[in-house]
């Protein structure tokens, strides 16, 4: 789908290294005159945001990286001295910090928008799988992370989670015990998650290469989930992608720098301005709020080593989307039945986040229960039937036809 | 948007060179602002670089006693993390400062400028070879005062450079005798 | 349409419903601590100098006694956005303290505090701490006022993302101050220990710490314990956040160029997808390049 190389430079220097590295030619044809549909909404300049937020996320860890002291005695220090002596280290922890956060909510925009037009069916299956490898990675990056902060929150985290792979029977604790580099949380791990921490990231910008690559073999799908047909039915990236997605990434900047700037603390937890105290575990403990559904499935299971495969499976579930959903048709504009169930499947993610941050206890419990139940079924159930039995609306002939809604 | 054709034709052709007017100021406008939050985006990102609050705290002035310091001895004291030598010059260190002549040095200045008047006893240098940054060795050398080791640059007793690859003299803290027999560096 | 609608209805009206519940129920556990009004918060807010200043008397004169604010450096006290101390005035704060270092033969030795110095703590180590407080060591105060918070609960931390309520630990810690009560009928106080309402258990190893004219104010600021409270908690929240008036007045200069660009880069984009969306135009199969170009 790149669009038709055109690009002839102008000047000798740059004809020169276009002979020897066609990479102006490649930004041309991948950036400038590749074909996007019409009718893309809002919900597709995500992918654009979440660029920018890795590269955020990049730039300001490697500057904090530079002031933090991956030690136990010292990391905690070594943050509020970031806090409090390094210049402008306050503003660069918290964009990182927040940034986390922002990186998180477009990523969930980006899944549902994805779920919702079903941008995941073929030919697009490599590119959605290469897009739940990042989620996967991101959530390790940013646990990890979480843990370098040294509070509270940071060292029952690290316990917590590594605890999950002690689930595993037979070998669990052997395995624990490696990813501890000791017998406890302690030193070795906090090294070993800083190394990673900082290696992760990387990844995940190679696999966005492969993710955007992907995008680019098989071209964006729309709102009307129907592929481009004619030239009538797409623009050019620039400059009308690129204007959109401009406009879009500064509205959602100013979302940043509000928390950023105003209520910069309103998504961590106070616990994490704790030194970390390996003797006293705090009374409530939670992770961030991107992790909070699925902590709230492994809490809803009652069996240690079931509520671990359920946690893993709610996300590994995702990577089969492409074979669970039957219906040949992408969009649920078209799916009145999908539309429905997929709001309810969104309620439902939402529910489980807040289920996630409440004690284990009571009505809570039945309603995680529940929303798990749903969880699960929407992918296993839901989707595989509703392609059999759903009655879809006709659709329309081309993107242009939908988007002026007559015969041109 | 309801007009009849023809006027939706006739709107366009004549306010076209307006419209690009109005499009090109747009677009630089939106380039400026741009431009502008990108560099102020920079500013945190150079500045983190700089030495910290505390870095700047821990570079306060010091202050160092005289009295332990015997005659021909020279000590090294730290200050802002560089090495400070403060030689309690012997008569013989001062006279062979004194009296050479200045015009045929490397970098000529007289042993009067390097020194607080009425202090000659006392020469308060920054222990870094002005070559590469070596500290140079104490008492060694042709000259009596201080050798390089990294690449042989030779100081003498006021800290002059005489031969070497150096290419500057000894420099001279910024400080002030509190008394006779205390100052203050920084 | 309409189904979807009644699911979503029927969805927040669970929510709000169950999270109703557990809040009544703390009701009568651990209430609420007040909202007071602090010249910090909302978008414009600064520390009071003066306030901040009380508030350090008390912390010198009263807490420091048992806590420690180890994050915090005497140089702090003149830094700007701060309690507004002059150079001078916090190197003779500074030099009040005895600074443990080695001698030049490497003795333990001590000295009067500098600029550079971070306060000391009372205790020697945490152990020493614990053993002087009956088994638990009071915590160090230089992030007090960020670690301290209370539940909020639905719907009000989303309304705190428009309010910008960001003031829990100050909150939390004045009225805590002023919460030491008589324990109810039945209450099993143990040992050592001393009821206070907004204190989660009610049983705190600290007892009551600020009794009125305790700390003497020159500032006319009345000397009860209801100020102390506030000023103390003030004054912690500086100590936790101290670039704070810094942030929101770079907050709010990098708010306005981001809302002039959104707007620019919000008609830019209008203009560029001018042509695009003419959709009568192309319909009747003219070219709308040709145009509006």
């Amino acid at each position: 789908m790149s669009g038709h190389s055109t690009y002839q430079p102008q000047s000798k220097v740059l004809q020169w290294l276009e002979k020897r590295l066609p990479i102006g030619g490649l930004v041309h044809s991948s950036f400038v005159v590749y074909p996007v549909p019409r009718n893309l909404n809002y919900l597709w300049t995500f992918g654009g945001i979440l660029a920018f937020m890795l590269g955020v996320q990049i730039v300001t860890g490697i500057v904090l990286a530079m002031h933090y002291t991956p030690h136990v005695d010292l990391a905690f220090r070594s943050v509020e001295g970031i806090m409090r002596d390094v210049n402008y280290g306050w503003l660069l922890r918290y964009l990182h910090a927040n940034g986390a956060s922002m990186f998180f909510l477009a990523v969930y925009v980006h899944m549902f928008r994805g779920i919702y037009y079903g941008s995941y069916k073929e030919p697009r299956e490599v590119l959605w799988i290469l897009g739940v490898i990042i989620y996967l990675l991101m959530m390790a990056t940013g646990f990890m992370g979480y843990v370098l902060v040294w509070g509270q929150m940071s060292f029952w985290a690290a316990t917590v989670i590594t605890n999950l792979f002690s689930a595993i029977p037979g070998v669990g604790d052997t395995i624990v015990t490696w990813l501890w580099g000791g017998y406890a949380v302690g030193n070795p791990t906090l090294n070993r998650f800083y190394s990673l921490h900082y290696l992760l990231p990387f990844v995940i910008a190679g696999v966005v290469v492969l993710h955007i690559w992907a995008l680019h073999v098989v071209g964006q799908n729309n709102p009307t989930g129907i592929e481009p047909k004619s030239e009538k039915d797409t623009v050019a990236f620039t400059p009308y992608a690129t204007a959109k997605d401009g406009f879009f990434l500064a509205a959602f900047v100013i979302l940043y720098a509000w928390f950023v700037f105003y209520i910069p603390n309103f998504l961590g937890h106070a616990d994490n301005y704790i030194p970390a105290n390996p003797a006293v575990t705090p009374t409530h403990i939670v992770p961030e709020w991107y992790y909070l559904p699925f902590y709230a499935i492994l809490r809803a299971i009652p069996d240690k080593l079931i509520g671990v495969i359920a946690l893993g499976a709610s996300i590994v579930i995702l990577a089969f989307l492409p074979w669970l959903d039957t219906s040949r048709v992408r969009s649920a504009r078209y799916r009145p039945l999908f539309r429905q169930f997929f709001w309810l499947f969104v309620i439902v993610c939402v529910g489980l986040g807040w289920l996630g941050s409440k004690p284990p206890e009571g009505i809570y419990v039945i309603l995680a229960r529940v929303f798990t139940i749903y969880y699960f079924a929407f992918f296993l159930v839901i989707l595989p039937l509703l392609g059999i039995f759903e009655k879809t609306k006709p659709l329309p002939n081309s993107i242009s036809e939908s988007v002026l809604g007559a015969k041109a | 948007m309801n007009k009849p054709p023809e006027e939706r034709a006739s709107d366009v052709t004549t306010v076209s060179s307006a419209e690009h007017t109005r499009r090109d100021f747009l677009y630089i406008a939106t380039g400026a602002v741009g431009a502008v939050g990108a560099a102020a985006a920079l500013v945190p990102l150079i500045a983190q670089m700089n030495p910290d609050a505390s870095t700047i705290a821990a570079g306060a002035p010091i202050d160092v006693d005289l009295a332990p310091i015997a005659d021909g001895q020279i000590i090294k004291v730290f200050w802002r993390s560089k090495p400070i030598f403060i030689s309690h010059r012997t008569k013989k260190d001062i006279e062979e400062a004194q009296t050479v002549n200045v015009a045929a040095l490397p970098d000529p200045e007289p042993d009067s400028a390097r020194v607080k008047p009425g202090h000659d006893q006392w020469l308060v240098v920054i222990g870094i070879c002005t070559h590469l940054g070596c500290i140079p060795l104490p008492h060694q050398g042709e000259y009596d005062g201080w050798f390089c080791p990294c690449h042989g640059s030779q100081y003498d007793t006021s800290g002059r450079i005489r031969r070497g690859p150096a290419p500057k003299n000894l420099a001279l803290p910024p400080y002030k005798f509190v008394s006779d027999t205390k100052i203050q560096i920084g | 349409m309409k189904m979807q609608r009644t699911i979503i209805a029927l969805a927040l009206a669970g929510c709000v419903g169950s999270s109703i519940a557990p809040a009544v129920a703390q009701e009568h556990d651990t209430p609420t601590p007040p909202m007071l009004k602090w010249s910090f918060s909302g978008p414009f807010g600064r520390y009071d100098q003066g306030q901040l200043q009380r508030g350090f008397k008390i912390y010198k004169e009263v807490c420091a006694a048992c806590h420690s604010i180890q994050m915090l450096a005497f140089r702090n006290l003149a830094d700007p956005g701060g309690p507004g101390f002059s150079e001078a005035q916090a190197a003779a704060v500074a030099a009040d303290y005895k600074i443990k270092d080695l001698d030049d033969k490497g003795e333990p030795t001590e000295r009067p505090g500098r600029l550079a110095d971070t306060f000391p703590p009372p205790f020697a180590n945490e152990l020493v701490a614990k053993a002087a407080n009956g088994g638990v060591a009071p915590p160090d105060m230089s992030t007090l006022a960020k670690a301290r918070t209370f539940e909020r609960g639905f719907p009000w931390f989303v309304f705190d993302t428009i309010t910008q309520y960001q003031e829990q630990g100050p909150d939390y810690i004045a009225a805590l101050l002023n919460g030491y009560e008589e324990p109810p009928k039945g209450f099993q106080l143990p040992q050592g220990g001393h009821y206070n309402k907004y204190f989660p258990g009610h049983n705190i190893a600290m007892s009551p710490p600020l009794q009125a004219g305790q700390v003497t104010f020159d500032d006319g600021a009345p000397q009860t314990q209801e100020q102390y409270s506030k000023d103390i908690s003030a004054f912690l929240m500086w100590a936790a956040e101290p670039h704070m008036v810094a942030r929101k007045r770079i907050g709010l200069q990098v708010m306005i160029v981001l809302i002039v660009l959104a707007g620019l880069m919000y008609f830019t984009k209008k203009k560029v997808w001018h042509e695009v969306e003419k959709p009568r135009e192309i319909a009747r199969g003219q070219d709308p390049k040709k145009t509006a170009a």
